[in-house]
């Protein structure tokens, strides 16, 4: 965010503090729990605006008590102090008053939470697990698996170009979800604990690895929601962002027809013979999405963490095999993750050819997606 | 005056602090009596259930799901047979989870069950199961495991879908290893 | 009663002189002030942790740590602050008051106190020196939960072991403290005539003896899970990583309220001395504190909300957590009615109280909305959060730890503070604090997960308005450590009283107090 920008925002706030009524600014700046698409999102809001309200009521009266003892009964004014120090009638009603009003709170709330936790008479379910550092998602019913990572381009990060509308907040493969469904979502990991969480769907909920957690959300309207990682699991914890689409039922159905066709159709090509033309521009648009952000478009890689494949022995001179070990399985203790589970073998035969005949690398090399499939 | 006094408050609180570090592992034994009870984390018995006879209602039909899951990135193939059944509670079914092994190394594993939601995991008995055991795996070998399960009729009545949950974790000499090199190199960027 | 027999059996007339005096002491006034210097230091070693947390924030986008070493710096951050700086402050301030206090010559067991301090700075440096290790230092948080902190490199040993000292020596002291309380209290002096700090003392360090160990018991246990094969927290051995969640709040609530009561006591303390009049509910006061203290052993749960916990279980958690409002206000309300009708100054210290009283209640309220599980699920861990235990351990804590300094060190040192300094001191603070961590709320609210080295960019404005506000606050505390040592160096003669309104057994000692006092037990009327 350049400066100019930092200081058109700053406008907005001061701006927003002086006008309470500029709505509009109040909303781009997210200054409140957002009141969200389900019935939970909005359970949680109303249950956050009560208590604040009895907060800030609670609060101007002791201060206001404060403040005036502090203005009123100032020595500077003439003050001469009283010696009373207890009273029993006085002690009373402040304990048994606070307690008739946690009463009062707690009633909503117990009403709320029972409604969250009743995850009977799903629709449908969608199991979420939590990866160092991306999601992925499987359809119970639906036999669809994918996985989601964020898409933020790693030059947005490091401020080498403009950051986009959603920076952070976008993935490849969105979870796609009909809307008017209760769908039960089960979180757990595969490595250390994460947590789903999407504002607008109302709450949080840990992914624990060996355990699964259920939650619930009937999303009211289509859209787009984001959010975020929200339990720290190292290093990129602030990077693996969660995008929930909400389609209506025909749109819902439209995609998970498509995404069993790509499957099928990715199933029926991994078996046959792949030119090194279809493998080549297959393989640059993986390396694109997989690759570059570290070892950069050119090949050439990014100081000695993300070392050159441009003429590296690995992509040229050595053998096959060793180089599709590393992109499936990845080297321990350096920042080569393992790219197995996430990309399918026809990804892989394209990216290691791909990486194998780039940039002067020209090995002349073909992997086919059989081979893969075969070292896996 | 008080070396006697001090003596004895200093020993019994030295005595007290022994007590709670003890308290601290017995926590251990004592969260797992209260997961037993409350179904706090959703763990079932890692033993044979014994072999009990239920009143069964037929009329009463709940959907068990069932999900695979591996602990780690892609070195097993695992999968239930069927991810949904629809049971009568007292009545024992049967059904398999496939695991395969991708790596060129033979494998020991550990099935991790866990069902949800956690109050009907004391009612999950499982009269067989491949969970009770470690099992072994040669290079690239695949199998069928089994598991036969009754659903206590004493089951909540507001429960109608239950999903029992396998995560595969990968048995080694040192207990943690996923992904352990990632933090150990330290400075790498995103 | 024979004071005189401890006094010449364990400690000498006068200071030793040079280096070996501090290293060998056994005084509760040298003890205190080592203490508290220590504490002052890990301060700023904890705050110049938190400004490179802030400084990266400030704009999005990462500019100037990795985020490795950002989650690095969180961590560190977090147990320099409480293990560092808080706890070691509040130990050293009962060093220097019980004592003076109470009417006793000295603390009960001078010499383990002498080690309860030296094992410290040992355990720090072991702690600090994990930044230069291989894999860095901790960096799951302060929290480390497993399986995240079994993938600490080098450093994790190191972070167990300096965690288990920094455990002995609040033992040690909290036995001390205890014993002090109990046995050496001048004649007359019962406990329901005991100063309110003493008070909060007593009930903190039975805290501290009842939850260290549990702490110790899980840091354990999660060693030996990573380096002896054991399964506590590791699923595939039958264990369970929210065990540990379970085990470490078990401690981790108390611990809490380890580093607020203390400061509970401070601030009673000073409210009455510049309102000129008498604690309003004292009775009241002794049993909220240990109300509070006994809550928090039933409320560990709220910490975990989303972990999925039984509906009956967190019904209960959100009840006895919302339940620990009522002695909390009760507190609240005391110190107002201390102030009605009295004859109010406001010197520098009941400045820095009278900030304490309503933003530590703004903490509060924040805490009250935490407890409500409904809608925690969706405040946890975001900046809401950090807001919330930032407003009760800054301008709370802290702030009555300055207060602290202020109202008594004129009597440490026989000198006045420069007032006016004391005052722009206090201003900076109270406005730094506020810039700093009232729109991490808004943040929180707006959804920013807490614990990320880079945010989207709806969350731009009010981190780099909080960052402004961290720089304000934190370079002003240069001011507070200027003003310190300008009060050691000279100033104005302190009187016996130093304030016109303090009331108690440290007021009738001359300023500074000589090496030793009461050697012979005042009398308690």
């Amino acid at each position: 965010m350049s400066l100019k920008q930092l200081s058109r925002r700053f406008g907005v706030l001061a701006g927003g503090g002086l006008l309470m009524s500029s709505s509009s600014a109040w909303a781009e700046l997210g200054l409140n729990m957002t009141r969200g698409v389900t019935s939970i999102s909005r359970e949680a809001y109303d249950l956050h605006m009560l208590i604040l309200w009895i907060c800030v009521l609670i609060g101007v009266a002791v201060f206001g008590v404060m403040f005036y003892s502090m203005y009123h009964h100032r020595k500077s004014r003439g003050a001469v102090p009283a010696q009373f120090h207890e009273s029993t009638t006085v002690e009373i009603v402040w304990t048994v008053v606070p307690m008739l009003i946690l009463i009062g709170m707690a009633i909503p709330a117990t009403r709320a939470l029972i409604a969250m936790e009743d995850t009977s008479n799903a629709d449908m379910t969608i199991t979420v697990t939590g990866y160092q550092w991306k999601w992925k998602y499987d359809y119970l019913d639906e036999d669809i698996s994918f996985f989601s990572t964020s898409s933020t381009p790693r030059a947005q990060i490091l401020n080498d170009a403009e950051k986009g509308e959603h920076y952070l907040l976008e993935v490849d493969n969105p979870v796609v979800v009909p809307v008017g469904k209760k769908i039960r979502f089960l979180t757990t990991a595969a490595d250390v604990i994460h947590a789903w969480w999407v504002p607008d769907l109302g709450w949080k909920r840990d992914a624990i690895p060996g355990f699964i957690n259920e939650s619930w959300a009937t999303i009211e309207e289509p859209g787009i929601y984001r959010g975020q990682c929200a339990e720290l699991c190292g290093k990129d914890h602030g990077f693996m962002p969660v995008v929930v689409v909400a389609k209506t039922e025909e749109d819902y159905q439209a995609w998970v027809s498509d995404q069993k066709a790509s499957a099928g159709a990715a199933a029926a090509s991994a078996d046959r013979e792949w030119t090194l033309a279809e493998l080549m521009s297959k393989g640059e648009s993986v390396y694109g999405t997989a690759c570059a952000a570290c070892h950069q478009p050119s090949g050439e890689g990014m100081g000695d963490m993300f070392p050159a494949l441009k003429g590296s022995p690995v992509t040229t001179a050595g053998p096959v095999e060793e180089h599709i070990a590393t992109v499936l399985k990845g080297r321990t203790g350096t920042a080569m993750a393992a790219f197995a589970a996430q990309l399918d073998d026809v990804d892989l035969a394209a990216v290691v050819t791909y990486t194998r005949n780039a940039w002067g690398n020209d090995t002349g090399q073909l992997v086919q997606p059989t081979q893969i499939k075969s070292l896996r | 005056m008080s070396r006697q006094l001090h003596g004895r408050v200093v020993s019994r609180l030295a005595l007290f602090t022994v007590a709670m570090f003890g308290f601290g592992f017995a926590l251990v034994p004592l969260y797992d009596v209260i997961c037993d009870v409350t179904g706090l984390n959703g763990r079932t018995a890692d033993e044979p259930a014994d072999q009990e006879t239920y009143v069964i209602d037929e009329s009463r039909a709940v959907t068990v799901e069932f999900v695979a899951l591996e602990n780690g990135y892609a070195d097993w193939e695992f999968r239930p047979a069927v991810t949904r059944m629809t049971v009568v509670p007292g009545k024992a079914y049967h059904t398999t989870f496939f695991a395969r092994n991708r790596k060129t190394e033979a494998k020991v594993a550990q099935a991790v069950p866990s069902v949800a939601p956690g109050r009907a995991a004391r009612h999950f008995n499982k009269t067989e199961c491949f969970c009770f055991t470690r099992q072994e795996f040669q290079p690239g070998e695949g199998r069928d495991m089994p598991l036969v399960f009754v659903l206590d009729p004493r089951l909540p009545s507001d429960v109608s879908t239950v999903t029992l949950s396998y995560t595969f974790f990968e048995l080694q000499d040192t207990p943690v290893a996923v992904n352990n090199g990632v933090q150990k190199s330290g400075g790498e960027g995103v | 009663m024979s004071t005189d027999a401890i006094a010449h059996d364990d400690h000498h007339d006068e200071p030793a002189k040079g280096l070996m005096r501090w290293v060998t002491t056994t005084n509760h006034k040298d003890i205190g002030t080592l203490y508290l210097l220590f504490s002052l230091l890990m301060f700023f070693v904890g705050g110049a942790m938190a400004l490179v947390i802030r400084a990266e924030l400030f704009q999005p986008g990462l500019q100037l740590v990795d985020p490795h070493f950002f989650n690095q710096m969180t961590t560190m951050h977090a147990l320099v602050m409480i293990f560092g700086a808080v706890m070691p402050a509040f130990v050293g301030l009962a060093n220097w008051l019980i004592p003076m206090m109470i009417g006793a010559p000295d603390m009960a067991l001078p010499r383990l106190n002498n080690w309860s301090f030296w094992i410290m700075p040992f355990a720090f440096t072991l702690l600090l020196a994990t930044l230069f290790m291989d894999g860095g230092a901790p960096a799951s948080g302060w929290t480390i939960y497993p399986p995240l902190s079994l993938q600490t490199g080098d450093a994790f040993p190191f972070l167990i072991f300096a965690i288990h000292f920094m455990g002995i020596s609040s033992v040690m002291g909290s036995i001390n403290i205890i014993a002090t309380i109990l046995n050496m209290r001048a004649p007359g002096m019962s406990l329901m005539k005991m100063p309110l700090f003493v008070w909060t003392w007593l009930i903190t360090a039975y805290l501290l003896i009842a939850v260290m160990p549990v702490l110790a018991g899980a840091v354990t246990m999660l060693l030996t899970d990573k380096f002896f094969a054991t399964s506590f927290f590791n699923a595939a051995g039958g264990g369970d990583p929210v065990m540990f969640q379970h085990i470490f709040w078990f401690f981790g609530h108390p611990e809490v309220y380890i580093l607020i009561l203390p400061a509970f006591g401070i601030i009673s303390q000073i409210i009455p001395t510049f309102s000129r009049k008498p604690l309003f509910g004292y009775a009241s006061m002794v049993y909220a504190t240990a109300s509070i203290a006994f809550l928090s052993f039933i409320v560990w749960a709220h910490h975990m909300f989303t972990v999925g916990m039984p509906l009956a279980g967190e019904l209960f958690f959100m009840y006895a957590t919302s339940l620990i409002a009522v002695p909390t206000g009760v507190k609240v309300f005391n110190w107002v009615a201390t102030m009605w009708k009295g004859a109010i100054t406001f010197e520098t210290p009941m400045l820095f109280a009278l900030a304490f009283v309503v933003l530590f209640t703004i903490g509060g309220f924040s805490g009250l909305m935490l407890a409500m599980a409904p809608a925690d699920f969706q405040y946890h861990d975001t900046y809401f959060v950090v807001a919330h235990f930032h407003y009760v351990l800054v301008p709370g804590a802290i702030f009555a730890i300055m207060a602290a300094v202020y109202y008594w060190l004129p009597k440490w040192t026989g000198h006045m503070i420069d007032e006016s300094l004391g005052r722009k001191h206090f201003w900076l603070s109270v406005i730094g604090v506020n810039i700093l961590f009232f729109p991490q709320h808004f943040l929180g609210l707006a959804g920013m997960p807490r614990r990320i080295p880079d945010y989207a960019l709806q969350f731009a404005e009010f981190n780099a308005l909080s960052s402004i506000g961290a720089f304000i606050f934190g370079l002003s505390q240069l001011m507070f450590l200027w003003i310190v040592i300008k009060t050691i160096r000279g100033g104005q003669q302190a009187s016996d009283q130093v304030w016109e309104g303090a009331k108690g057994l440290e007021w009738t000692l001359p300023s500074p107090p000589p090496y030793h006092t009461f050697e012979t037990a005042p009398e308690i009327k």
